[in-house]
């Protein structure tokens, strides 16, 4: 069972000791052009989750590609590029700059005005300008993500990302927005009944590959969403306050696998959908 | 190397507002005055940024003043309880200067025992504190000379001194205007500690960088924070 940290949430130069325990790593999301991100305060706790609003800062696709990702190569793991954009066409020229990586399409940052096209015209364009495998990041905010996940489906995807954040929203004492932004991204524990929804679903929808995320503090935790159908995991806000969570929910999972009288957590994909009792 | 670690608490002290919490040191290293670590507190999401206020006796300890949900549980926690403790981390004090003098302001005396501990007692000292209440603190540095608003702190530096200051930002800014050489330790708000979340960001020579990464004790130029409104 692999584990990812969540795009965003881990910067690999900055931790290495983080990377080596993932079996990928996820890059940040990568625009066409450099962007700063969002002024601070960009970040927010609140009683079960925290906020963020960074922005999708990032060095841009030129700086990426020359400077960062050659370092990303050195350390030997299967590398996903997250790519962003503000058009389908913005999306598609960074597919065609890469190679031997996993591109990961960011369809849903909270943060930043989103393209005009839908979920499935960009991935068709990005399907037609990459043969990489495509996998769509996609909003549990979507009334029906599982018509969504079709959709990308039929574009071209490879397989689902679920899910980004959630947009939330937090006060201080003064009665205003903690965030520069106004809103941000609420993630953790709060997020991960909305996760383990959004994967039952799209494994319902779909036949395609789905990375889990949302809320995963725990390798009990992890099971559950491996259960709804996802046969991967990523983790991401736990990687704040626990800079070995990888490490850790991979030995929990084998337990937690070991609890429910499986042999192994590539087993307990997807078996919510059988009704079997653990 | 920062390690993280549920350590024991031995310890919890009321010093004034504050709380003075001490934990079992472990394999901990206490790191250099002006690092910091990033403190579990029970039942909320993420961790707390304090730097080390004490290390000493198999023990180091953090000064809490607890002002928000984070602070508050960690400062409720009671000995025998066990937290998450990471680092340390971050980048402290330059302690190669010939002269030092600790300048601290409120909660900014925190990292200042540990400091001179390293330093040597004979260290001069000087505490600024909105009042007698809050001034309790100055029991950590004995022999500091103590200021209650209105002096400030900034009255009482004495001269031709190499200044390790840690207090609020309006403080920082008044020492900074007077001696561009001081050597000042920046807060702001961060999930993470290590480079993770970029939520700590703050402008230094022109970009947003991360003070996790960049601090929290930066010399020169002081980075921009946001404007808080009125």
């Amino acid at each position: 069972m692999n584990i990812f940290n969540a795009s965003g949430c881990l910067d690999a130069l900055a931790a290495p000791g983080v990377v080596t325990q993932l079996d990928g790593f996820v890059t940040k999301t990568v625009t066409p052009e450099p962007r700063a991100g969002n002024q601070p305060a960009r970040i927010a706790e609140t009683s079960h989750g925290m906020l963020n609003a960074i922005g999708l800062a990032n060095p841009g696709r030129e700086a990426f590609l020359t400077d960062y990702l050659p370092e990303l190569r050195s350390f030997g793991k299967p590398l996903w590029v997250s790519v962003g954009g503000f058009s389908a066409t913005e999306y598609a020229e960074t597919c065609a700059r890469l190679s031997d990586v996993t591109i990961e399409i960011n369809l849903s940052c909270p943060n930043v005005d989103e393209a005009a096209e839908s979920a499935a015209e960009i991935v068709a364009t990005c399907r037609a300008a990459t043969s990489l495998p495509l996998y769509a990041k996609l909003s549990p905010a979507a009334w029906d993500i599982a018509e969504v996940a079709r959709a990308v489906e039929a574009a071209g995807a490879d397989g689902l990302t679920l899910v980004n954040t959630l947009r939330g929203m937090a006060l201080d004492r003064r009665l205003r927005p903690v965030l520069n932004r106004g809103t941000g991204g609420y993630s953790g524990p709060a997020l991960r009944p909305v996760a383990l929804a959004a994967v039952y679903s799209c494994r319902r929808a779909t036949a395609l590959p789905i990375v889990g995320m949302g809320g995963i503090t725990t390798g009990r935790e992890a099971l559950e969403i491996i259960a709804c159908g996802a046969s991967a995991i990523a983790l991401g806000t736990v990687l704040f306050a626990d800079p070995a969570a990888p490490s850790r929910v991979r030995y929990e999972l084998e337990e937690a696998v070991s609890e429910a009288g499986l042999t192994s957590a590539d087993d307990a994909v997807g078996i919510a959908h059988e009704g079997l009792v653990l | 190397m920062p390690l993280r670690e549920r350590r024991k608490v031995t310890g919890v002290e009321k010093i004034g507002p504050y709380t003075l919490v001490r934990i079992d040191q472990g394999n901990l290293d206490p790191g250099i005055p002006g690092q910091f670590f990033m403190v579990e507190a029970p039942g909320r999401v993420l961790p707390r940024p304090f730097s080390l206020c004490l290390a000493e006796a198999g023990e180091l300890a953090f000064l809490i003043d607890a002002i928000g949900p984070g602070t508050l549980a960690i400062a409720e926690v009671s000995v025998g309880d066990q937290l998450h403790v990471f680092g340390p981390i971050g980048n402290g004090y330059r302690l190669d200067v010939e002269r030092p003098v600790l300048v601290g302001g409120g909660i900014g005396v925190a990292p200042f025992p540990f400091t001179r501990s390293v330093l040597g007692a004979g260290t001069p000292v000087v505490l600024g504190f909105r009042n007698a209440h809050f001034a309790e603190a100055a029991a950590l540095l004995p022999g500091a000379e103590v200021v209650i608003d209105p002096v400030l702190v900034t009255e009482a530096i004495p001269d031709d001194h190499d200044i390790l200051a840690c207090g609020p930002e309006p403080m920082l800014h008044a020492i900074l205007r007077d001696h561009p050489t001081a050597q000042l330790a920046w807060e702001a708000p961060m999930a993470c500690g290590y480079g993770a979340c970029f939520g700590c960001v703050v402008e230094i020579d022109g970009t947003l960088k991360r003070l996790c990464l960049e601090g929290p004790v930066i010399g020169g130029a002081p980075p921009v924070f946001p404007a808080v409104p009125a």
